[in-house]
């Protein structure tokens, strides 16, 4: 098969961040060729310099055999590049069709083609076994039919070339399948996918090839059958990893959270939340799976005091959490980890010694009175540092300097260290490395192990799956059901994922 | 993996001494473009600033003039950095400092038969709670409707000049009624001077003990912990249970208690009595005070020195070489502008964003 891309000795430099350092790709014709590496290995850079969004420092584009240098993304549009974003780049209030064509070429200066255009975007539609209404609105549109307008949006553009950036991130398995479908109806008809992933298992599934960039550097470019899985992990990574977990036996017999019947409702007349009952026991992980938007959010922040719940009750030792303030909650012994560590998890723009006492402040402990104590704080903070394994210059360093993982690290230690009754940890390793994830799912288990009880919500279904002695899966508000990670498969997890109800289980006793 | 940005590694080390190049570049600038307008006027630029330099500092009653100024700018200057660091943007001074030297000027003209070491703090009290009141309606306003701070003071600046000029020519008139003007403070509610022979009077020294307390609440005490990450961070104050409506409040309470004691002192230790313009505009001035000075409390010294330099230094060069004051409020209107541009390019940067999120 011939060369399509190739990339040669590219090399990004931001101011005090080589982003890529001498990486080279080199593409097939018709393969789905997989960027695989750690969040800031440099994948997106790379990308970005592909779609003309940056200029590269120094190295070669060379498409077709001829040499480019793309001036802006409407240059590599059209050279036949096209990219899917993480995050949607399509206009809600905008129907598919004009989605697609803002930035096209038109014929007529005057009249949009919008039938024309439509019929052309169901014709690829239809050819590609993609599901999809050119007339219909984004914004009414699911996650999944986002994706594909995206890509569609692409194909009509002429792009040859697909960049999928993250593009499972955001779906269920059986949506992922789908997605894999189509991508192999494309590459089957000529088409190029370029996959950017960190999921080992998706990208062994689907991948021809495989290029791994580790700290800005090209590794490795290898023959998906070539490798197993551990052996990419360990190109990912650089070392041996160790993912397995161990995890003691604990008694779970005494319930500390008692969610019943917890309703939150919208003006618009959905419920947020329906009827949400669950226990959360002592020594347990419970864990809360589903697709991003399903309600997670609605209700950590009904259990924490951030919104007030429509009705129903969540006690926690005699505290019902859905009535009661974020003060009071975090005084009788919650510990939250927040979902976006960035906006309310830390003040960026403060040292670490301030971000470690933003929940405790107040306490006699971090100083008499109305004054801080910031001798006896500075040591609190040196001591927390060293103990949850940050890597930070000093007490003294700006959050905002941190990498994701020691940042999300500064969290954890904050919430673990109060010694909670009760840890609801949300999405506590998205966009972190692996040796932080690492870390991050010890000392979770190790609270589990201490006979805390955990509430763990994630959107990363191996991590839930991993980790939680039990698993409900949240779907528009409502649990489908509660499971042991042993008795379900992922399939079985997809289902329920997308909308099908399960019996549950009781608490081991 | 674990890669730290150097250069902003180094950068933050260095955040203060970066800081203090932004403002004497900007300081700088600002003056350089008004020598070009003084030019403009046909005046010598070099004898225009040097008449201005040897009015604040030349002799004894020169800097006395400066130390009078830099008082009500120490206020002003705390005022809008302590709303600053919530988060709010209190264009209020003005009005505030008027009301506060209304109040002082009631205190300290009809509470008579006192002592003066009761006298005088009770006119400053008064002085503070005026300014702190009309602050605080705009925290209350704020709070519970939602209405935008920046509108709201800066509505509330024109109904206390307003408020003013009435009281001066009606209720609290200096009999017969000739005069816009209230009758003198008594002795008692008097800010002594410090230096004989000059104006200088005791507000200086107790307006530097203020900075001193504001330094001490923002940094070192946990109401002011909590003021600074509802500033810094709003979603992350709400996260950690921080009741950040009550501490709006507060703060605005006490940023128009400090515009009002700047106009407490005015009328205490300057005027002796109270005028319909009270202030030359010192209200607007501590916009640049606390903006030259990074909202910190060395820097607002620093920049209230600056200002009172300029205030002071500004009537000796009119009155030799013609030159308006007003060209002060050029000067000082060039200073915001370029401290808010180095500001938003150093956190707003579109570049700085992208590396940042590299470095994650």
């Amino acid at each position: 098969m011939a060369k399509i891309l190739e990339m040669k000795h590219i090399t990004k430099q931001f101011p005090g961040v080589l982003a890529n350092d001498d990486v080279n790709l080199s593409v097939e014709q018709g393969e789905v060729h997989t960027l695989l590496g750690e969040n800031g290995a440099g994948k997106s850079t790379l990308m970005n310099i592909l779609c003309g969004l940056y200029h590269p420092t120094s190295g070669e584009i060379w498409l077709e055999g001829q040499k480019v240098r793309f001036s802006s993304a409407k240059d590599a549009m059209n050279r036949g590049i096209g990219m899917v974003h993480q995050h949607f780049m399509l206009i809600p209030s905008l129907t598919v069709v004009e989605n697609c064509l803002i930035g096209a070429k038109s014929k007529s200066v005057v009249k949009l083609d919008l039938a024309g255009a439509a019929q052309k975007l169901s014709a690829l539609a239809e050819e590609y076994n993609m599901n999809l209404d050119p007339m219909a609105r984004v914004e009414d549109l699911s996650v999944g039919a986002c994706q594909r307008a995206e890509i569609i949006k692409a194909l009509f553009r002429g792009a040859k070339i697909l960049i999928l950036d993250e593009p499972t991130a955001v779906l269920t398995p059986q949506e992922t399948d789908e997605l894999f479908n189509m991508v192999r109806k494309l590459t089957n008809s000529g088409f190029t996918v370029l996959f950017i992933s960190h999921k080992l298992n998706e990208v062994k599934e689907i991948s021809n090839s495989i290029t791994i960039l580790r700290q800005g550097r090209s590794v490795d470019t290898v023959k998906n059958e070539d490798l197993s899985v551990n052996e990419l992990a360990r190109l990912m990574v650089g070392r041996e990893v160790d993912m397995t977990v161990t995890r003691h036996e604990t008694d779970q017999s005494k319930a500390m959270l008692t969610v019943s019947h917890l309703t939150l409702g919208h003006p618009s007349g959905n419920r947020l939340l329906n009827d949400v009952s669950f226990e959360v026991h002592k020594g347990e992980i419970f864990g809360i799976a589903g697709v991003d938007g399903n309600g997670q959010s609605e209700l950590v922040e009904c259990l924490t005091g951030l919104r007030k719940a429509t009705s129903g009750t969540a006690v926690y030792k005699d505290l019902d959490l859905a009535k009661s303030s974020t003060r009071e909650i975090m005084k009788k012994g919650v510990s939250h980890v927040p979902q976006d560590r960035q906006k309310s998890g830390l003040i960026l723009s403060m040292n670490l010694a301030e971000n470690m006492i933003l929940q405790d402040y107040y306490q006699p402990e971090f100083g008499k009175g109305p004054m801080l104590n910031w001798k006896y704080i500075n040591e609190y903070t040196d001591k927390l540092l060293k103990d949850f394994q940050v890597k930070a210059p000093s007490r003294f360093e700006l959050a905002q300097n941190l990498s994701g993982g020691n940042q999300q690290k500064v969290i954890i230690a904050r919430e673990v260290s109060r010694e909670p009754g009760l840890l609801i940890a949300m999405h506590p390793t998205r966009g972190v490395d692996v040796g932080a994830i690492e870390y991050i799912h010890k000392r979770i288990v190790e609270e589990r192990d201490a006979g805390r009880a955990v509430l763990l919500v994630s959107t990363e279904l191996e991590e839930v799956l991993k980790l939680s002695d039990r698993v409900a899966v949240m779907y528009e508000g409502e649990i489908m059901g509660v499971v042991r990670p042993k008795e379900v498969t992922v399939e079985e997890m997809g289902l329920m994922m997308g909308g099908q109800r399960r019996e549950a289980p009781q608490a081991a006793g | 993996m674990q890669q730290f940005d150097k250069v902003k590694f180094r950068n933050n080390m260095s955040l203060a001494a970066r800081q203090i190049a932004i403002s004497a570049l900007a300081v700088i600038a600002a003056l350089a473009i008004s020598m070009i307008v003084v030019a403009a006027m046909g005046v010598n630029p070099a004898k225009a600033m040097s008449k201005m330099i040897s009015g604040a500092l030349g002799g004894k009653s020169a800097v006395a003039e400066t130390l009078v100024k830099m008082t009500p700018l120490l206020f002003t200057g705390m005022s809008y950095a302590l709303a600053n660091r919530c988060g709010l943007t209190n264009i209020g001074m003005e009005g505030q400092l008027y009301i506060g030297a209304l109040t002082a000027t009631i205190a300290g003209v009809y509470i008579q038969g006192l002592p003066m070491v009761i006298h005088l703090p009770l006119t400053m009290l008064a002085g503070f709670l005026g300014g702190g009141i009309w602050g605080g309606v705009v925290g209350v306003l704020k709070v519970k409707f939602g209405a935008n701070e920046i509108i709201t003071t800066v509505m509330l600046n024109t109904v206390a000049t307003n408020l003013v000029q009435y009281m001066v020519t009606g209720p609290i008139t200096e009999p017969p009624g000739d005069d816009a003007q209230s009758s003198p403070l008594l002795d008692s509610a008097t800010l002594p001077t410090i230096l004989k022979g000059t104006r200088a009077h005791l507000g200086i020294l107790i307006a530097l003990l203020f900075v001193v307390a504001f330094y001490l609440f923002l940094w070192k005490s946990k109401k002011g912990y909590e003021i600074r990450v509802s500033g810094q961070n709003p979603d992350a104050a709400i996260y950690s249970g921080i009741n950040t409506g009550r501490n709006i409040m507060i703060v605005m309470l006490l940023a128009g208690g400090l515009a009002g004691l700047a106009g407490a002192t005015e009328v205490m230790g300057v005027q002796g009595r109270l005028f319909p313009t009270v202030s030359p505009g010192y209200g607007f001035d501590g916009i640049a005070v606390s903006l030259i000075g990074a909202n910190t409390a060395p820097g607002i010294v620093a920049g209230a020195f600056l200002f009172g330099i300029l205030r002071a230094g500004g009537n000796s060069m009119q009155r030799a070489t013609g030159v308006p004051v007003a060209i002060i409020s050029v000067i000082q209107a060039i200073v915001i502008l370029m401290v808010v541009a180095t500001g938003f390019l150093r956190e707003g940067g579109f570049r700085k964003k992208k590396t940042s999120q590299k470095a994650a």
